[in-house]
């Protein structure tokens, strides 16, 4: 592209909160620009009526502002030197390091070709039992937490990306509050672990529709070192409900009919693009990874909010915090939590009792919730509603509490030791096979 | 052919100014910097054409050239198609070079080189009308047909024949001479317009025939027939995927074509990875062998996705029109009408409810309407049996998509997020599903020929046992365990054995994840025992609890032994003694 010769347009037609417009010729879809050197994207082109979205509002911006067409879309300078930064929603250190050298990829790339990935097959463990015994992680999978806005999700992803075993950590914040963001920089700074985090950051003192390029920057980042360097990458992107809420706005300037919760029919697509990047190569391809684990925030616990619904149905399962009030601990609830792709390596990767346990204790923990129902509802309690309610405190402070930090192995072996505390043979209905090894007196 | 200058971008929506005709549907490339985009026609104002591209628009200027190729969307059928994957519009993704996928890349369907073994049908002289069968080649041990051409009109007279020999698919293999005097060059392939239903057949009754999935909560409590239709809504995490892969594996179908419509990437991958090695319990050769896959996954272009579903009901409808049995999978249908929003909306039509085109009832009841069990023109029988999964907004079935199926499906197969909760796999709820065939009479016919007299008055009776089941356990939660008589627990125990015993079974156990159908009537009749006897004596209803706890467990072991194996033999001895 021809940078001495840049035609500079200065006759804006239309501002609105979130967009210009002007008449300009030879413009691409999806071209950069700047107006007034604020960044802006081309969103729609009416033959000469070009429409341009200003990253960081158009506030400020005058009728005759200088608007110059860049020829390019987003783009990121990756190479190795990404390693330990911290960048802006435009890939720009703030960290007050140099600027990064490295070829320059545009974000947002072409998607994986089906046939070229590899089914992931390898255990990403995280000694939460919630999570590595009910939930088992896979490398190129893509998760988030469900989580109300008070719940410790950043916690507990600071967690799970400091004990993974991964060799770069992405972390993709939007719209976190500058608290949290010193959380992120804090918990990697202490645990020395600075060199292999790369952390693009939108706070909520920047404007809310820069945010839209943070998961394209994570993940073309991402790419990088998964592709060009075969490593296994996580890729944590919190808040992703912020993002569709920046979505949201974009479109609603636009003029765009909303569906479901005034979010765009496109939604769907929007956070498809950002989570299918989440993927396994095959060896042939370097075998390297990028998983993704993301926050998707509710309002009052509702899952059937388009952004958390849409995400249900791309995501491979989703992750539930809940406090639970009789041990008094944050656990991973076992109920609604979901991994989909855990078979991949339940009883295969791990051991062969795996899954049969799994279940047998999570049937067990929802006859104690029905015992609880009663008991609440005045009716007399048998012997078995007991054991079951003596089973459940004792799995969930033993186990399912996010403090355990346990290995699959050491899981299995103590939920078989609870199901012999309180339980017959017949109740736990595990094949024969298993009990006949793991059901010693 | 007409050209094009694009005036406008927004999204995949583009505007072109037209020089000539251009048909409403009719495919178009636009060139821009060296990449050629593959579009459609979807709305003409005066001189203004709006297309839909299939790819990225990143980068396209107004100036850019378009190019009409006079046709719509349509597909190539003829040999060579099975066990390939191809995307939404049917691009052999095998053959596209790098791991990622290039913008405008578009790589043939077919294979022009292989060689077939074909074999004459007909003879000079023969008759023929359009899709009658010509000639014969086997691909995968399946028996393909060669047609005479789809769009012919009328009568043609075969004037030449290929004789015994390998030929490859564009040979002539046959000339007709078609009532105008005119020679017609047959080669293997056809093409067809993805959007039109194939009606080159005789007859469409009423399907009749089981068609067995090995899934006991569908064969015995809900069947679904050769040539029916079905959907499967659920919330997400209910499992619509593995059942969906479950009946694929299992189903007694000729072919199998699986459209993954919008979904996820690593589902598709799952097939590409298990199902060459998986073994066809029916014929023991490879699955993949009799398996298509179309696979347009979420993060692929989005009105490539609406295509896809039609590719691969084209596909389907070519296969039954050589007498095939066809299973066609579409996971999701959701996906693809959230295409048609994405698109209706872009277009700025009024929407409908949800914000969906209104037109969508129809065009889902149209789609739908293409399955069914045909009589072709030479008498032969082939079917294309529809299974949808829909993935309704919320988990609430009563948003347009999932009503307006409800319309059309005559199998509904509800995912419940409370049996998913629960750990009741599959979690197909056994009461608010339901299957129309049970209550056609061709079929209650056909399952006394093949299976016998009491199958479906058992099945009825088993689920009204469920049914009261559900009642008792509502009264029991209001009145407590104590405040109902025991002979109430014995109903909702009995109602718990089918669940556990019949309806629940486990997708990940090599032995239990498929039921033949023999089978499924042993452990029918052995259910329809155990709820039939009537002279259970239990002093205290937890002794009901532990009766019927013991018996589900030794019920469910046999149902993991190998069939007829030592260990079930005597599983069943111990359940006998236990009933007796």
């Amino acid at each position: 592209m021809s940078t001495a010769f840049q035609k500079v347009y200065t006759k804006i037609s239309q501002i609105t909160k979130a967009t210009c417009s002007l008449k300009a010729k030879g413009v691409g879809y999806n071209e950069l620009a700047t107006i007034n050197g604020k960044l802006a994207q081309v969103v729609k082109i009416m033959g000469d009526d070009v429409t341009l979205q200003v990253f960081e509002g158009t506030g400020g911006i005058p009728t005759n502002a200088e608007v110059v067409f860049l020829g390019k879309s987003p783009t990121l300078k990756v190479s190795d030197q990404l390693a330990g930064r911290f960048f802006n929603a435009y890939g720009q250190p703030i960290d007050g390091g140099p600027e990064v050298e490295g070829k320059e990829v545009e974000i947002g790339g072409p998607s994986v070709n089906p046939v070229r990935r590899k089914q992931p097959s390898e255990l990403i463990a995280t000694g939460i039992a919630g999570i590595d015994l009910n939930n088992t992680l896979v490398s190129g999978q893509k998760i988030p937490f469900f989580a109300d806005p008070d719940q410790p999700f950043n916690e507990v992803m600071a967690l799970v990306a400091m004990r993974a075993k991964a060799d770069k950590i992405i972390l993709g914040g939007m719209g976190m509050t500058n608290d949290d963001y010193y959380f992120f920089r804090n918990t990697f700074a202490s645990a020395g672990a600075l060199d292999r985090i790369i952390s693009f950051i939108n706070t909520t003192e920047d404007p809310a529709v820069e945010r839209l390029l943070i998961p394209d920057m994570a993940l073309a980042a991402a790419e990088y070192f998964a592709v060009e360097k075969h490593e296994t990458v996580l890729v944590l992107l919190t808040d992703m409900t912020s993002y569709a809420d920046s979505l949201s706005i974009v479109s609603n300037r636009m003029d765009q009919i909303p569906s479901k919760d005034s979010m765009p029919g496109s939604l769907y697509s929007d956070l498809a693009k950002i989570y299918e990047k989440a993927v396994q190569f095959p060896e042939s391809a370097g075998g390297g990874s990028i998983t993704i684990i993301a926050v998707t925030t509710l309002s009052g616990g509702d899952i059937t909010h388009a952004v958390p619904d849409n995400t249900g149905y791309i995501t491979e399962g989703q992750l539930y915090l809940r406090r639970d009030s009789d041990v008094g601990k944050v656990i991973v609830d076992p109920f609604r939590s979901l991994s989909r792709l855990k078979q991949l390596v339940a009883g295969k990767k791990t051991r062969k009792d795996h899954s049969q346990v799994m279940n047998a204790a999570i049937r067990l923990y929802a006859d104690a919730a029905n015992a609880k129902t009663k008991l609440e509802n005045g009716f007399d309690l048998t012997d078995y509603d007991n054991r079951c309610l003596d089973f459940a405190k004792d799995y969930a402070s033993k186990l399912l509490a996010i403090d355990v930090n346990l290995n699959t192995e050491e899981m299995l072996d103590v939920t078989w030791s609870l199901f012999r505390k309180y339980f017959k043979l017949e109740e736990v209905n595990i094949k024969k096979e298993f009990t006949d090894i793991y059901w010693k007196e | 052919m007409t050209k094009g200058i694009v005036s406008g971008v927004v999204a995949n929506m583009v505007t072109l100014q037209v020089d000539g005709p251009v048909l409403q549907g009719e495919i178009c490339y636009i060139t821009t910097g060296g990449d050629r985009l593959m579009a459609e026609v979807i709305k003409v104002v005066g001189r203004d054409v709006y297309v839909q591209v299939f790819e990225s628009t990143r980068g396209l200027k107004v100036g850019a050239e378009a190019e009409f190729t006079g046709h719509m969307l349509e597909i190539q059928l003829g040999p060579g198609m099975l066990s390939h994957n191809y995307d939404g519009l049917q691009n052999d993704l095998d053959k596209m070079e790098g791991v990622f996928l290039k913008r405008g890349e578009y790589t043939e369907a077919l294979d022009g080189e292989r060689l077939w073994d074909f074999e004459p049908i007909v003879k000079a002289g023969d008759k023929v009308q359009a899709s009658d069968w010509l000639g014969k080649v086997e691909e995968n041990h399946q028996p393909l047909k060669i047609m005479a051409p789809f769009q012919m009109e009328g009568t043609a007279t075969v004037k030449s024949i290929a004789a015994k020999g390998q030929y490859k698919i564009h040979d002539t293999i046959a000339v007709l001479t078609d009532e105008k005097g005119n020679d017609i060059q047959v080669d293997m392939v056809q093409h067809w317009p993805v959007k039109f239903a194939m009606t080159n057949y005789k007859e469409k009754p009423r399907p009749f025939k089981l068609l067995e999935t090995g899934v006991r909560t569908i064969d015995t409590f809900n069947p679904i027939v050769e040539g029916g239709t079905g959907f499967i809504p659920g919330p997400f995490g209910t499992g619509k995927t593995v059942l969906q892969h479950a009946i694929s594996k299992q189903a007694e179908a000729d072919i199998v074509i699986i459209a993954a419509c919008g979904e996820r990437a690593n589902e598709v991958v799952e097939i590409f990875t298990e199902f060459p090695e998986l073994v066809d319990p029916h014929t023991g050769r490879k699955l993949m062998e009799r398996t298509i896959i179309i696979a347009n996954t979420s993060n692929m272009p989005v009105a490539a996705r609406e295509a896809s579903v039609y590719t691969a009901m084209t596909m389907a409808e070519y296969y039954r029109s050589m007498g095939l049995r066809v299973l066609l999978m579409a996971d999701s249908t959701s996906r693809w009408a959230q295409a048609l929003r994405e698109m209706s909306n872009r277009m700025e039509e009024l929407p409908g409810p949800d914000a969906f085109p209104m037109d969508l009832g129809a065009l889902i009841s149209n789609f739908y309407g293409r399955a069914g069990y045909v009589i072709l023109n030479n008498g032969e029988v082939g079917s294309v049996t529809f299974l949808g999964t829909v993935s309704p907004a919320g988990g609430n079935l009563k948003e347009p998509v999932t009503e307006n199926t409800k319309k059309v499906a005559r199998c509904f197969y509800a995912l419940e997020q409370d049996r998913a909760d629960k750990k009741r796999y599959p979690a197909v709820n056994p009461i608010d599903s339901y299957s129309k065939y049970l209550e056609y009479p061709e079929f209650a016919e056909y399952i006394k020929g093949h299976i016998n007299e009491e199958w479906i008055p058992k099945v009825l009776d088993l689920k009204t046992r469920m049914q009261r089941g559900k009642e008792i356990a509502e009264q029991i939660n209001i009145l407590g365990d104590d405040g109902v008589p025991v002979d109430y627990h014995i109903v909702f125990w009995k109602s718990e054995v089918i669940d556990y015993v019949i309806l629940q079974q486990d997708a990940f156990d090599e032995v239990d994840a498929v039921t033949p159908l023999e089978r499924q009537e042993e452990i029918l009749n052995l259910v329809t025992a155990i709820c039939e006897k009537d002279d259970y004596k239990f002093d205290t209803f937890l002794d009901v609890i532990d009766y019927f706890k013991k018996l589900i467990n030794l019920c469910k072991q046999m149902n993991y032994s190998q069939y007829k194996s030592e260990q079930y033999y005597d599983y069943k001895k111990q359940i006998d003694s236990l009933i007796s």
